[in-house]
């Protein structure tokens, strides 16, 4: 891995980082719904609301205020939260921990799951088993999140049988068992989707490299089928399933908010639909800077291991 | 359009298609009862010969509010990916033909654009713009906007090298007429291609909008919003959040399948 390559895409992400930063400023900033109109209540008097904005530093031109915020965040005050009266930065950090935990829950287990399927797809293409998990693959691509939550919640969460909590959260520290058991359903509706992209882009990939002209050879030269597959085959076709991943994160993080919010998973999600319920700004303007800074860094650490699979990326 | 036929997961695509756009066309008309009304005595049932997929939780029929929510959940999805792919092309293809300065100028703001995730710009346009049906198809089509402005922009430039371009440009002559009679015709394979492809995800879209409360406002019977509404009672009777969740999926399953298909009979060496 080239030091140069390593800036060179390193550079990329903060210029889009600063571009996220002017458009979430600017989308919240013309939100219609004064901050100061928030906090006093429709019933303020004009010179109360005068003031407030004055306090707020709404009388600012529009790039002191983009700057003064800027500033704020490069130092991790992220101003403070107009509902909840706390700073944001306090709020926002634990259901960042809350909803990272989620995610890498969802992402470890689809991995796990995926590439092995994928690979038992290629395998065994164009039987009942390639069928069946190209059959399983397009409906997880076909259902929003939103109902494969709900039917999940249906099937095992019922009062009656009560398989597995239909939402809530327990921490890690107190109880790690009781942790699990509530990840399980926000997870496997986050899952399902990811799993469905992961396995056909492996068994797109492997189905042709098992068709190359590397793998014949190795084949003609005695080696065991197991060994191509595990030493020649298989790592020629993960860069293009990473890529697929790295994409996929930000389907996870859009999933998370509706996810988050139907299991009432303390994260993210959950706090920026009650953000954007309650026009809450400065949450609302953390909480996306936050989202496109994980997909920016997800991306950057993907484009690095795609370079590492596959040499020929680093020079193009 | 024979060799989409060939692919049983065209053959598929295809079928579903049918049934969905058949239920849009004709849907409000076949729907055995008027979707509004309110029967007392027939509250959350499940399917019986006198409602074929069971009733919610005010007695309303749910095959006939599925029939009638039809046109406005496939209308979401053609309108705001045909928005979309027209914005998104038309700056792809000037990004794709000027070069130079102008292309990196777009490319970075699309760019910074795209380092959103999907739903979450979705989310903040509209919050911005308010909730209703058509600021939500407006958001998922500026949305859509960077993304198909970068196919569209690729698949200009796959054009632009090509040995006609250049004999066009050899012949003398104008650049709109290279551009509106040899590359465009030739780019759009990819463009029609990935816009069949999102028109799957504007409904999903559209209808997690319409489950946030976002999207579609009651008494409507758009999909998501039935979903929502009947969350409540989904243990008493799975049916009313079943039958509005598979007929999303049905449809949205439809719109990838033949995207997929298309893409195929387009591309063959990508048929596997």
């Amino acid at each position: 891995m080239s030091l140069a390559y390593f800036l060179r895409r390193l550079g990329a992400v903060l210029a889009v980082l600063c571009i996220v930063s002017v458009a979430v400023f600017a989308i919240t900033t013309i939100l219609p719904g004064n901050a100061a109109l928030m906090i006093l209540g429709e019933n303020a008097s004009a010179e109360n609301l005068a003031a407030m904005e004055r306090q707020l530093g709404l009388d600012q031109p529009v790039l002191v205020q983009y700057l003064h915020w800027v500033g704020g965040v490069l130092h991790g005050d992220f101003g403070t939260s107009l509902r909840l009266q706390l700073p944001v930065a306090e709020v926002v950090g634990e259901a960042f921990w809350n909803s990272m935990a989620l995610a890498a829950i969802a992402l470890v287990a689809v991995t796990v799951i995926a590439i092995p399927l994928g690979t038992l797809a290629a395998l065994k293409r164009g039987t009942g088993w390639d069928l069946g998990i190209g059959l399983i693959s397009y409906v997880g691509t076909a259902l929003p999140e939103f109902v494969t939550a709900t039917l999940l919640l249906v099937f095992f969460a019922d009062p009656v049988r009560q398989l597995l909590p239909a939402g809530g959260f327990v921490s890690p520290a107190e109880d790690f068992g009781g942790f699990i058991e509530h990840a399980i359903l926000p997870s496997a509706t986050l899952g399902l989707i990811l799993m469905a992209h992961i396995s056909r882009q492996v068994r797109s990939e492997l189905s042709e490299v098992l068709t190359s002209d590397y793998v014949r050879a190795a084949r003609l030269k005695g080696v065991p089928e197991g060994r191509v597959i595990r030493r020649h085959a298989l790592p020629n076709s993960l860069a293009p399933a990473v890529a697929v991943i790295s994409l996929d994160i930000g389907y996870l993080l859009g999933g998370i908010i509706v996810v988050e919010e139907i299991f009432a998973w303390p994260g993210l999600g959950r706090l920026l639909i009650y953000a954007l319920q309650n026009r809450d700004l400065p949450v609302i303007q953390a909480v996306t800077l936050l989202l496109a800074v994980v997909y920016a860094i997800s991306n950057l650490i993907a484009d690095l291991i795609i370079a590492k699979l596959d040499p020929r990326v680093r020079y193009a | 359009m024979r060799k989409i036929f060939k692919s049983p997961t065209g053959i598929i695509g295809v079928i579903l298609l049918t049934i969905v756009l058949f239920a849009t066309v004709f849907g409000p008309w076949i729907a055995p009862y008027d979707p509004q009304a309110f029967d007392a005595r027939a509250r959350l049932q499940g399917p019986s010969m006198a409602h074929w997929l069971g009733t919610d939780q005010y007695g309303r029929d749910l095959l006939s509010r599925i029939l009638s929510g039809a046109p406005s959940t496939v209308a979401f999805g053609l309108g705001a990916t045909v928005l979309g792919v027209g914005v998104g092309s038309v700056i792809g293809v000037i990004a794709g033909v000027a070069g130079g300065r102008t292309d990196s100028i777009i490319m970075r703001i699309l760019d910074g654009m795209l380092a959103m995730p999907e739903l979450l710009f979705t989310l903040l346009i509209v919050t911005f713009l308010g909730g209703g049906t058509t600021q939500a198809m407006l958001a998922v089509a500026v949305t859509f906007t960077p993304g198909m402005a970068r196919i569209a922009r690729s698949a200009v430039l796959s054009v632009r090298t090509r040995e006609y371009v250049l004999a066009a440009q050899a012949r003398g002559e104008s650049r709109a007429w290279i551009v509106g009679r040899e590359v465009l015709p030739n780019a759009l394979g990819p463009i029609i291609v990935e816009a069949t492809i999102r028109v799957s995800f504007a409904i999903m879209i559209g209808a997690t909008l319409g489950f946030l409360g976002l999207g579609a406002q009651p008494p409507s019977t758009e999909w998501g919003l039935m979903v929502a509404e009947a969350r409540q009672f989904m243990f008493r009777n799975p049916w009313c959040v079943a039958v509005p969740g598979l007929a999303i999926a049905i449809t949205a399953l439809g719109f990838n399948l033949f995207g997929d298909a298309l893409r195929d009979a387009f591309d063959p060496k990508r048929g596997h």
